[in-house]
């Protein structure tokens, strides 16, 4: 065997050692979530498996998990529509429409450092704001608060795909007399809408995942999948089979948009990180 | 007005409107609520005015002071090793021809999934009696872990949790970076003889720099938000020794209802992260324009 093959072998062992590690947790929780509670503690390599989990999850009268699987999809699809229009409508703004460079850095710099600012810190002040008006425990809370928390990542991607976008398509419109709104819908939406997709699975992947602010924002009737799954591993007995099959469930739209959307992700997640 | 600056204004009113309502407002109450004490009789605030020193508590108080020695602790484990692997899994795969989007599909999946969930699946794995760790120490006839519940591992095992959830990141990065590297400088290297570490050291850590930055400070900011995994596993015990700021923050806000004192404990870290973050982007803005 030459020495370019033993290469290639030894760095795919490597590498499939590596995808090992990060499949076998999904595989293991996967596996629990078909295990009877018994099974599972017994830690049962071979086992029967069950359905009971996931139907106690899905239809049980005590488990809410299909309401609070609405309930995500209806959280982050609004705050992932949000994010879109405002933060295209920004980004374009501060990249082509002529702002003095310092206003430009400024809001850029605003944006940065709102990013950096764990979202507990402000958690206590939204509830108390959204108590006085009447809105805990409502979509619009939880929406608006998500919706804010991803402006800064949506605005950075969009500048950053709107920059890409070359000059001479605006001029030809402008010459045809196209307004700026028409411009934007007709001639850059078009043209950005990889990039478009990108912020959208992202935005919407962010909201869907996120833990405190819904936690502390919403209440049994607006309660996110993430919620619900910690409530089961908190409340006094804990469910581990249902928790694994929530668990489970729960990854149902990541597994979704990485099977169909994986260039977008991978576009971006890296967007503005590499040149 | 020239009609473009009325539309450019518009355009970004959203956004600022956004900005303004649901990020300074919100700032702007916790400071006004960190001055004062507030007890809620049947669901109304009422407000007692003390000054400053609810500040002068939180440097005082020793679960804030675990926390904040925690975060950073952890913040800089985890994020280390996962510099560290997800560079060297970048590197690898860019050695191998084939299975690279396979390799990438793979690693791509931790990154997408809820925290919370993570901390479910590790929780399962972690469990004294049933998880799987112990199962394998078991097969080798060694004694069972208490990996959560033992002060001696359980920061350790929040950190082994971290690195699991973000080294993809880290290597989705790193890879995109070296695939764009130039080919020719390599070319280069190889005709001068280079050896895989001169290469390494020479040519790939110095062109990839400015990636490694960029990626080392997302990993950094995001880490020390860390809250939902210290949340679902160990609640900051046994003792202090996973307490983490945020979840401070929480506990004294939320589950024991101290609104001033917590809105306290708020203004200082959300402040102190965010003159870090803007020290660490001079810092890194000025390296760039020397060099």
């Amino acid at each position: 065997m030459n020495r370019a093959r033993l290469q290639s072998l030894t760095l795919h062992a490597a590498l499939v050692a590596c995808a090992l590690v990060v499949l076998g947790p999904f595989v293991w929780i996967a596996l629990a979530g078909f295990k009877t509670q018994i099974s599972l503690m017994l830690g049962e390599i071979a086992f029967t498996p069950m359905l009971d989990n996931f139907r106690e999850l899905l239809f049980s009268s005590t488990s809410d998990y299909l309401a609070n699987f609405r309930n995500s999809l209806i959280v982050a699809g609004a705050s992932t529509v949000i994010v879109l229009v405002v933060s295209t409508l920004a980004a374009y703004s501060i990249e082509r429409m002529g702002w003095p460079r310092w206003v430009v850095h400024l809001f850029l710099l605003g944006a940065a450092v709102f990013n950096a600012i764990p979202a507990i810190t402000l958690v206590g002040a939204w509830y108390v704001m959204f108590r006085s008006l009447d809105m805990y425990n409502t979509y619009a809370a939880v929406i608006l608060a998500h919706a804010t928390l991803n402006l800064p990542i949506g605005i950075w991607l969009m500048a950053t795909f709107i920059r890409e976008v070359p000059r001479e398509l605006e001029e030809a419109a402008r010459i045809d007399g196209c307004g700026t709104l028409a411009l934007l819908w007709r001639i850059i939406v078009p043209v950005v809408m990889p990039g478009l997709a990108a912020t959208a699975i992202l935005v919407f992947i962010h909201s869907w995942n996120e833990f405190v602010v819904a936690l502390n924002l919403t209440a049994k009737q607006t309660a996110t999948v993430p919620v619900a799954i910690a409530k089961y591993a908190q409340e006094h007995e804990t469910k581990y089979g249902e928790m694994a099959a929530g668990a489970l469930l729960s990854t149902l739209p990541a597994l979704l948009l990485l099977f169909f959307g994986q260039r977008h992700i991978v576009r971006g997640l890296t967007a503005g990180a590499v040149k | 007005m020239r009609p473009e600056v009325a539309t450019r204004r518009w355009m970004l009113a959203p956004a600022l409107l956004l900005f303004a309502a649901v990020a300074v407002l919100p700032i702007a109450e916790l400071v006004a609520m960190s001055l004062a004490r507030i007890d809620w009789i049947q669901g109304k605030a009422n407000w007692q005015y003390v000054g400053l020193s609810q500040y002068a508590r939180v440097f005082g108080d020793p679960l804030f002071r675990a926390g904040a020695f925690n975060t950073l602790l952890f913040a800089a484990g985890a994020v280390l090793a996962q510099m560290v692997l997800g560079f060297a899994l970048a590197l690898m795969t860019t050695r191998i021809t084939r299975g690279r989007v396979l390799y990438r599909t793979v690693f791509l999946l931790p990154i997408l999934v809820p925290g919370i969930v993570i901390g479910a699946i590790w929780k399962l794995m972690y469990n004294f009696d049933f998880g799987v760790l112990n199962q394998m120490l078991g097969v080798f006839g060694l004694a069972p872990v208490d990996w959560l519940g033992n002060g001696a591992t359980a920061l350790l095992a929040v950190i082994v949790v971290d690195v699991w959830h973000w080294t993809p990141f880290v290597f989705l990065l790193m890879l995109a970076g070296l695939e764009s590297l130039p080919t020719d400088v390599y070319e280069a290297a190889r005709v001068d003889g280079a050896t895989f570490w001169q290469e390494l050291r020479h040519v790939t850590l110095p062109l990839m720099l400015p990636a490694i930055v960029v990626t080392l400070v997302f990993r950094l900011i995001v880490s020390v938000k860390v809250f939902d995994e210290i949340y679902l596993l160990t609640g900051g015990g046994p003792g202090t020794a996973t307490e983490v700021v945020s979840y401070t923050i929480f506990r004294r806000f939320f589950t024991e209802g101290q609104t001033g004192y917590g809105s306290a404990m708020s203004v200082v870290v959300l402040f102190a992260l965010a003159l870090a973050f803007i020290l660490a982007r001079a810092v890194t803005r000025r390296r760039e324009a020397t060099t």
